[in-house]
């Protein structure tokens, strides 16, 4: 095993739990919700040293602790713009030239 | 692992107590009657009117937003529209509030609050703008914040528009619950509340609604100072209703009482709010119909047992756009305005577009808000999930958009509309609603049918056979 399923004491981790089992679920949710449990996932700093998949302990930046699975270690944000949209990109051309034959018309 | 919550059941069983602790609200001492309690009153008392609540937005540099004239939207529209037609657009850049939207002024004054009454902390339930801006609020008070978020799917994909909250609220030292789909994100919130007894900064008490009533009267100065007059119409993204409903209190406030309000939210009809499914495919995470047609029509599902949003007591009109719309119009907002601001934000300003159309050239319209644009907060970011999930994206006429299956960007200006949701249909269906909530053994009393009328702006008759009507139907 390499150090990167390993995390030292205060390292910024986050945990998953399991907040409501399949079949606990709230009775108005609909049935594709009915069959797959509540999960929670949150970050914090490790309170012991740990393993991918451990047990951990963590104190969140709200200084609560909180239990968990150890799941990533230093959770990086992913999110982006990706490529650009066909449907989108003419748009402005489109527009500018609209207006631009109109400026000429009138 | 299963990390020792008390159960669903037993916490929702202290619902009442946790939350009254949490808001340090009484509202039993409003209730008038059955279903009535004294709405102004519940405001009133909270000690801020429209002038406090700027002051204390001032010192952490909230509002004062900048009125923008989108002049060449305008143009645009005019090109669309008939002769003597096309109302100038204009728009209250409220992306210009420190953490990037309106929602700065709804935090303002509960964060005031919180930390006024001794509070540790705040938190929220919320995966939207507004997080960050309890968040962002929190920081400059020194308290201490948590934001409970509805963010991934059970193939654990994050809504990207939500991930770009989490990291905001992230960015401003808050905690991040992060949670699957489902409506018990309320529980977790009650034990977040009990756990910690911190400030519950509801997006539905009255500090979040005077705080939007700054929006609303600065919004009619403006306007008044730049043109002359108040505008003729103001449009609202439609969601939970405080938008609304702060908006159009401002805006009365300050003399504008004659301005139209328009609430506007995107069309989702056909997908679940509490999907897991869906979740996913809805494309926008507010500003739509999933929680505005709800709220509108019962407005006390909220986390505080009387909502201080109550929008069907303000809009003259309610109508919806597409997805596709408010796609398209954002892409023009950023090419012919220089303005990256959305997409969310952007509902009112694709109304505005059809709507300003179909009014005379000297009219004013104002979209009353926008919000700050960033990674995963974009159409690209939108429209990539949906390609992603099957969603077919397509040029062409926006009537043949079908939320959840296939999102339809316009080809040609001219082809943006609106279509009105008649309010008629809505009253009813508040008053239906409200009379589920009449405890068996009780009847109506003269002050209930009045503040039904009140809350549908009509009055009592239409109340009194509105609900013989249904009762003929049920019997």
């Amino acid at each position: 095993m390499t150090d990167m399923y390993r995390a030292e004491k205060g390292t910024w981790v986050e945990i998953h739990s399991k907040v409501l089992s399949a079949g606990e679920r709230a009775p108005q949710v609909p049935q594709d919700t009915q069959g797959i449990p509540l999960v929670m996932r949150t970050k914090g700093f490790l309170l012991q040293a740990a393993n991918i998949g451990d047990e951990v302990e963590i104190e969140t930046c709200a200084g609560r602790h909180l239990t968990g699975t150890l799941v990533v270690i230093n959770p990086a944000y992913t999110h982006t713009f990706g490529p650009p949209i066909d449907e989108l990109t003419t748009i402005g051309r489109e527009v500018k030239a609209i207006l631009k034959e109109r400026g000429t018309n009138q | 692992m299963n990390h020792g919550l008390e159960s669903y059941e037993a916490t929702m069983a202290q619902k009442d107590e946790i939350v009254k602790a949490s808001v340090g609200l009484n509202y039993a001492q409003y209730r008038t009657g059955v279903l009535a309690f004294d709405y102004e009153k519940l405001l009133e008392d909270t000690g801020y009117d429209v002038t406090t609540a700027a002051a204390i937005q001032r010192q952490t540099a909230v509002g004062n937003t900048p009125l923008v004239e989108l002049k060449n939207i305008t143009a645009l529209v005019r090109t669309t529209a008939a002769s003597g037609k096309g109302a100038r657009i204009f728009v209250k850049d409220e992306a210009a509030n420190p953490s990037g939207s309106f929602k700065d002024r709804r935090a303002s004054l509960s964060v005031h609050e919180a930390a006024k009454r001794g509070y540790a902390g705040v938190a929220a339930a919320t995966s939207g703008n507004y997080g960050a801006a309890v968040a962002s609020q929190a920081a400059k008070a020194g308290l201490r914040c948590i934001i409970v978020q509805e963010a991934f799917d059970s193939q654990n994909i994050a809504q990207p528009e939500i991930a770009e909250k989490t990291r905001a609220c992230e960015a401003y030292g808050a905690e991040v619950i992060r949670l699957s789909v489902g409506p018990e994100l309320f529980y977790v919130y009650l034990h977040v509340l009990k756990d910690t007894g911190y400030f519950n900064a509801s997006l539905y008490t009255p500090y979040s609604i005077i705080g939007i009533e700054t929006l609303g009267f600065e919004l009619a100065q403006q306007v008044k100072l730049h043109t002359g007059q108040f505008p003729d119409a103001v449009i609202t993204t439609h969601a939970g209703g405080g938008n609304v409903t702060g908006t159009a209190r401002g805006l009365i406030k300050a003399g504008a009482t004659e301005s139209q309000m328009i609430a506007a939210s995107v069309d989702l009809s056909g997908l679940h709010m509490a999907s897991d499914h869906d979740f996913n495919r809805k494309s926008f995470t507010t500003g739509h119909t999933g929680f505005s047609m709800p709220f509108t029509t019962w407005p006390d599902r909220a986390d505080v047992p009387r909502n201080a949003a109550r929008a069907l007591r303000y809009m003259d009109r309610f109508v919806t756009v597409t997805q596709g719309e408010v796609f398209y119009v954002t892409q023009v907002l950023a090419e012919l305005e220089g303005l990256q601001r959305g997409p969310a934000g952007n509902t009112s300003l694709a109304a505005a577009f059809a709507i300003a159309r179909e009014m005379d050239r000297d009219k004013i319209v104002v979209v009353q808000e926008t919000e700050y644009t960033g990674a995963g907060k974009h159409p690209l970011a939108q429209l990539n999930l949906a390609k992603k999930l099957g969603i077919r994206i397509s040029r062409g006429n926006p009537k043949d958009n079908q939320p959840g299956k296939r999102i339809v960007i316009p080809q040609h200006p001219s082809q943006l509309s609106v279509i009105d949701i008649d309010l008629d249909t809505v009253r009813r269906s508040y008053i239906r609603h409200a009379l589920e909530h009449v405890p068996q053994g009780e009847s109506l009393s003269a002050i209930d049918l009045q503040f039904l009328a009140e809350e549908t702006r009509t009055n009592q008759a239409y109340v009194e056979e509105t609900i013989d009507e249904l009762h003929r139907k049920a019997g």
